[in-house]
């Protein structure tokens, strides 16, 4: 039986890339923000660039609680989305060129979030990165750590709940 | 209510660049409650498939509501800051329809405000979403 060669890491990358950023573009509220992402193999950080737009007490200044909490949240949906949507596009039994079809893919549903605010939004980038603790058929659980200069000092920290999209 | 009080709550949350970027308006402040609303808009959408706004703008809308009514209490005094806040989403809003929130201050201490809100659409028999939170008191 022949060996089968590895598909050429641009075409991997290619795929991936396109998938997650298809995903990213689908949402309104992610360019509101300024969202960005990086993609190290299935590992996304999500990035909230600074801007005056997300300013909340303009004396300090800091940035909004609620910019914070959306940026949290906005991590947490695209961490479980991305996560089913690498089981598909890395699937060895589809085709190599195959993408996701993001019309049909429903967004998992917030059934709560909740954030603590350790220390104040400095007016700078922030980094977030989610872990799901759980996913079942229906529900998952996720954690969401954020921080700005140094990854060990969190700014803010979120936990939630979430409905996952049913198969039709 | 003082109307000097009142003013300051107006005052402060007239400015904050991030709320005024979501449209929120101030409805009502009263002692220790407060009322906001925020319109419709497309750019806020969270779920394309539906044109249902995102979670996150709803809880922006509930922290600033929060943060108002905990900075209306008669004893407190100065600005605020949220320690936690924790948003409940019962149903989606309703595409297209303003949502309006109002927020009460239930209890203040010395160091800490609590607070509980509720978000509606223009149903108001079943809420969006509902808040309960902590806030940092003394200013």
């Amino acid at each position: 039986m022949a060996i089968k060669s590895p598909e050429p890491v641009a075409v991997i990358k290619k795929r991936r890339n396109k998938a997650l950023s298809k995903l990213i573009k689908s949402i309104p509220y992610i360019s509101f923000l300024g969202v960005e992402f990086d993609r190290r193999g299935d590992e996304i950080t999500a990035i909230l660039p600074f801007k005056n737009d997300l300013v909340g007490n303009p004396n300090l200044p800091a940035l909004h609680g609620g910019s914070i909490a959306a940026f949290l949240e906005i991590s947490a949906i695209i961490e479980l989305s991305w996560m089913q949507i690498w089981r598909e596009i890395e699937n060895p039994k589809l085709k190599a060129d195959y993408l996701i079809d993001l019309e049909i893919l429903s967004l998992p549903k917030t059934i709560d979030f909740s954030v603590d605010y350790l220390r104040s939004g400095l007016p700078r980038d922030s980094y977030a990165r989610a872990k799901v603790n759980r996913v079942g058929r229906r529900y998952a659980s996720v954690h969401v750590e954020a921080w700005q200069d140094n990854r060990d000092r969190l700014f803010a920290q979120g936990t939630g709940h979430f409905l996952m999209p049913q198969p039709n | 209510m003082l109307e000097k009080k009142k003013k300051a709550v107006e005052d402060f949350f007239a400015v904050l660049p991030h709320s005024i970027s979501l449209g929120m308006k101030i409805d009502f402040i009263g002692d220790g409650e407060v009322g906001m609303s925020m319109p419709y808009d497309k750019k806020l959408i969270g779920d394309p498939k539906t044109e249902v706004i995102h979670g996150g703008a709803v809880f922006s809308l509930l922290d600033t509501c929060c943060g108002a009514a905990a900075m209306s209490h008669p004893d407190q005094k100065g600005p605020t800051a949220t320690i936690d806040l924790r948003v409940d989403y019962m149903r989606p809003a309703t595409p297209k329809q303003k949502i309006k929130a109002v927020a009460t201050c239930y209890n203040l201490t010395k160091n800490v405000a609590f607070v509980r809100a509720v978000a509606l659409d223009e149903n108001e028999e079943k809420p969006v979403a509902m808040a309960a939170g902590a806030f940092v008191t003394g200013g």
